[in-house]
């Protein structure tokens, strides 16, 4: 049976051997067929020698969560071939380098086996032995675009694209496609019985990963200062940031930078320096993951309780500790929710794509100076590092930064007296000044205790005035932050609650489910804290999964602690590997427990959640 | 000492600067620390610097970490913007603070166990970015508002109040700052304002970070016998090892004094650093010489003071940037969003 623009692959390579731009580039192929597509990258924490996978899941219908069913494996890894054929689905096919004959262990009778001697064709063709061992990528890759009748037009421009400049790669790297191409046609049944055809689904769309996307948004909000420390997996937003920067943010006149780009001596200076700017009046931010949050918690504290805008971009990575940095999560979220010691709350943003990163990383800046806090954009490693098909980002040139309550020096000079932290507006926001502006503006900032008039405290009720604000502030910004998107079905009873990056699987899952007559209706939360319609749903619904990627329910507490639903109307559903999600994680989940609910008495469920 | 009210009255003879303010326009809130307390002379001698440079006060931050010496912001400068931020990270904040707007004169307010002990980190590196600020450490080798443990910056053999000795060895501040590459490194003492207010001066004109060490005694914790950070050890031991006039701006007074050799360094804005005396064969800009010549007197129990160390071609953070003159924080959002079209041809790219 044929199947179109409906399948998945998995390309298993060790990693620093170029494997990671020939399978960019496949998945590009299909792309520009107009095909939707989705990639992910399941990579080691390592230079050079260690397994690295690729996933490409083709879905004429969307679906971009990972596939779990493979029906091509492209077998370049000897450590893990055993393990690598055994994840091929029942009649798939595997192809692998005949080079050297196939051990007979790793032979299964209900797959095909495709022997391309790539190391062999490689070594009689090219002449150098790195050469050999890059091009050896290039050459399935040309394979792979016989076996799926990928357009071959396609994939030489974007060679083309790649080596234009390089007229000695553009020529060998066409060659071993050519080689790897021309092979499949002699010897296999082209195309597979899965395979390409062309579509129109991608005429308005990007591939984007988020990262990059944070970073321009970042630079579309006007962030002119950047605080960092290296680390995996959010080193790529201040690469793309440099990078627009430099093509950007030159003065076409004077040739000097209209920005700042400070790579710190660690993350407890990184924060400290985007404090620093957010107090002298510039917008800026930094990015990170789970250990540079733990240990910017510090001054966290300190932009909360002084009421400095922060805009801290945590690209979350699995922990504790240093965890596996190479791998997703979502375990972040209570961290971020009450970073540092005493009692502090902070608005966090999740966005689940890409476009929404660069949305919501402009939305970060206006939250942060509109209420004077840090703001932290939680995204993750799946959606910061792997290339996503989504909406071209779009900008409005009618935008005007909400740089909050900021007193001019003319507005200085016609005030009696200014304080710092009064009188307030309606959101429990006081008017700040910029050092620089007026002397009359001039206050101390302190992260010890001080009353409502910005002065140095010891005395209870002046500290307790302050610290009631500052809860009433935050509540207030739960009408401002992203609304959660509600979906409902016809005749559903319970809900699926999500967050970030579990969203493309959980709308698959609420499709499958339906086809198999389980109605579900959905919210995804993309803000805290929570807006009024979150507590809402969940209060409709007899009961809910909250789906999410840590062991704790992170989430679900949040929710807990956050809203006046029961919590035995939570239940969670929880993968947190450190692979992405796939819907069948979460069909499986709801099934599970949907049995279980039937057998035992409600009581139990609720004790065992 | 709290208890003393400031006068509200002017007197009618104060001088006034070329701003036209008199010093009072640069004094701050009534000190809270202990009376004769040296910080309380390094923050006098800070608001005389500025009043004699005639700086407006709203173009001054002022930042600090944690600690006693950290609290003096408060009492200069009223004018200016202040930032009391946690222990040890004020480089952090200072940078992020210099990078947004270039403008602002800084000055550091930090203290031996705020630099050299939790913020020793944060100290080195503000140093190797070189950012444009004045960076003091008021020096008194103690913790004081934890009861007079010992800091970092205590000398072997130097005795606590309790008359336990201290056996671990101090980091100078000096010589660190010369090791990190620091391109003004001063010492004083905070009973010498003779020295110190044109050292914060040439500091303040200093294209770069300008470390000044004050060793400033915490007569409380440590004054006592036994102690090397004391009144009387320090004026026993502290020689005044080079000798500077500041001059301000290249009037026609300044015109005459020779700029060559090592009797005079020019600094960013013209104003002149002249040397009057230095020892033999002592060259304040040869890094090597002048780490030797500070650790030898160190390991015979003398203090050197004056401008040790200058290096006045050096490039701070922002020449190093090629950061645009104008503050970045002041850039209209006009200039800094690449706007529609820019974005619609850049999702080519992304195609």
């Amino acid at each position: 049976m044929t199947r179109i623009n409906d399948f998945a692959i998995k390309l298993a390579n060790v990693n620093g051997t170029g494997s990671a731009s020939a399978n960019g580039l496949l998945m590009q192929s299909m792309f520009r067929m107009g095909i939707p597509v989705a990639g992910k990258n399941l990579f080691p924490s390592n230079i050079q020698g260690l397994p690295t996978w690729y996933e490409i899941r083709v879905s004429k219908d969307g679906y971009g969560a990972r596939a779990l069913d493979y029906d091509l494996m492209v077998a370049m890894d000897a450590q893990t071939y055993g393990r690598d054929v055994h994840e091929v689905r029942v009649g798939g096919y595997v192809l692998y380098d005949s080079t050297w004959p196939l051990h007979e262990d790793l032979h299964r009778s209900y797959v095909t086996f495709l022997g391309v001697p790539l190391a062999k064709m490689c070594n009689d063709n090219f002449q150098d032995a790195r050469t050999r061992i890059l091009l050896k990528n290039i050459m399935y890759t040309g394979t792979l675009a016989a076996l799926l009748n990928l357009d071959m037009e396609i994939v030489g421009e974007l060679i083309k694209e790649s080596y234009g400049r390089k007229p000695a790669l553009l020529e060998a790297n066409s060659k071993a496609l050519q080689l790897g191409y021309d092979y499949a046609k002699a010897n296999f049944e082209c195309p597979l019985p899965f395979h390409c055809t062309k579509m129109d689904a991608n005429s308005n769309k990007i591939l984007i990963d988020g990262n990059t996307a944070t970073a321009l948004g970042a630079v579309y909000a006007g962030a002119t200062v950047a605080g960092w420390y290296p680390i995996t997996p959010a080193t790529s937003v201040m690469d793309a940031f440099k990078s627009f920067c430099e093509k950007y943010r030159v003065d076409p006149v004077t040739k000097k930078n209209n920005y700042a780009f400070l790579q710190a001596e660690d993350e407890l200076a990184a924060i400290g320096m985007v404090i620093g700017a957010s107090w002298a009046g510039a917008r800026s931010f930094t990015s990170t993951a789970g250990p540079g949050i733990s240990l910017m918690n510090e001054l966290i504290g300190l932009a909360y309780y002084a009421e400095i805008p922060a805009v801290i971009v945590d690209v979350q990575r699995t922990g504790p500790s240093t965890g596996m940095p190479t791998r997703t999560q979502q375990s972040d979220i209570l961290l971020c929710a009450y970073a540092s010691h005493g009692d502090t709350k902070h608005i966090l943003l999740f966005p689940s794509n890409p476009a929404e990163c660069f949305d919501f990383a402009v939305r970060s800046f206006d939250l942060a100076e509109q209420f004077q806090t840090p703001v932290f954009l939680l995204s993750d490693l799946d959606i910061g590092m792997n290339d996503w098909v989504v909406d071209r980002l779009e900008w409005d040139d009618n935008y005007k930064p909400n740089r909050g309550k900021v007193l001019t020096s003319d507005e200085l000079d016609q005030l009696q007296a200014y304080y710092r932290y009064s009188p307030v507006d309606e959101n429990f926001v006081a008017a700040r000044t910029l050092p620089g502006v007026n002397a009359k503006g001039s206050f101390f900032t302190r992260g010890s205790g001080h009353n409502q008039l910005g002065g140095y405290t010891e005395t209870p009720s002046e500290y307790q005035e302050v610290m009631d604000r500052l809860l009433k502030k935050h509540k207030a910004a739960a009408q401002f932050v992203p609304e959660a998107i509600i979906k409902h079905k016809q005749g559903a009873t319970f809900g699926i609650i999500s967050v970030g990056g579990c969203d493309q699987a959980c709308l698959e899952a609420i499709d499958i489910l339906e086809g198999d007559g389980i109605h579900a209706n959905y919210m995804r939360v993309r803000g805290f804290p929570f807006g009024k319609e979150v507590e809402k749903f969940i209060m409709e619904q007899d009961f809910c999964y909250v789906v999410e990627q840590n062991r704790d329910g992170q989430l679900k507490t949040l929710l807990v602690l956050e809203t006046r639903v029961p919590k035995e109307k939570l239940l969670s559903i929880l993968s947190y590997g450190g692979f992405p999600l796939s819907a069948k994680t979460v069909v499986d989940g709801i099934q599970h427990k949907r049995t279980k609910k039937k057998t035992e008495p409600k009581h139990e469920v609720a004790m065992e959640e | 000492m709290p208890s003393i009210a400031k006068p509200i009255v002017t007197h009618p003879s104060l001088a006034k600067n070329a701003l036209g303010l008199t010093v009072r326009a640069y004094e701050g809130a009534m000190s809270t620390l202990c009376a004769g307390c040296g910080h309380d002379s390094v923050t006098a001698a800070i608001i005389r610097a500025v009043w004699e440079l005639s700086l407006p006060p709203h173009m001054i931050g002022k930042f600090s970490g944690i600690g006693c010496s950290s609290k003096t912001p408060t009492y200069f400068v009223g004018g200016a913007h202040g930032f009391n931020s946690a222990h040890g990270r004020m480089p952090a904040i200072a940078t992020g603070a210099g990078a947004a707007n270039r403008s602002l004169v800084a000055i550091g307010i930090s203290g031996d166990g705020d630099s050299l002990s939790i913020g020793l980190g944060q100290m080195g590196h503000v140093i190797r970015r070189n950012l444009n600020m004045v960076y003091i450490i008021e020096n008194n080798g103690v913790y004081g508002l934890t009861k007079g443990q010992f800091s970092a910056s205590a000398d072997v053999g130097s005795k606590s109040k309790k008359g336990e000795a201290n056996r671990t060895s101090p980091i100078d501040p000096i010589l660190l700052g010369l090791s990190l590459g620091a391109t003004f490194i001063a010492r004083s003492f905070s009973g010498d304002k003779e020295q110190l207010i044109p050292l914060i001066q040439a500091g303040m004109k200093h294209n770069g970070l300008a470390l000044i060490d004050v060793i400033s005694p915490c007569v409380t914790f440590n004054d006592h016998e036994g102690s090397t950070k004391s009144y009387a050890y320090t004026r026993k031991h502290e020689f005044s090892a080079t000798e500077s006039n500041f001059v301000i701006g290249a009037d026609e007074i300044t015109a005459n004094i020779k700029k060559n050799g090592l009797t005079a360094v020019t600094m960013h804005d013209g104003s002149v650093m002249q040397f009057t005396r230095t020892p033999d064969g002592y060259d304040p800009t040869d890094r090597a010489k002048v780490f030797s010549y500070v650790q030898e007197h160190l390991s015979e129990g003398k203090v050197p003071t004056g401008l040790l160390y200058i290096d006045e071609s050096s490039a701070d953070m922002h020449d190093v940037m090629d950061t645009t003159e104008t503050p970045l924080s002041t850039l209209p959002y006009d200039t800094l969003c690449p706007g529609k079209s820019a974005l619609d041809s850049l999702m080519e790219d992304f195609r």
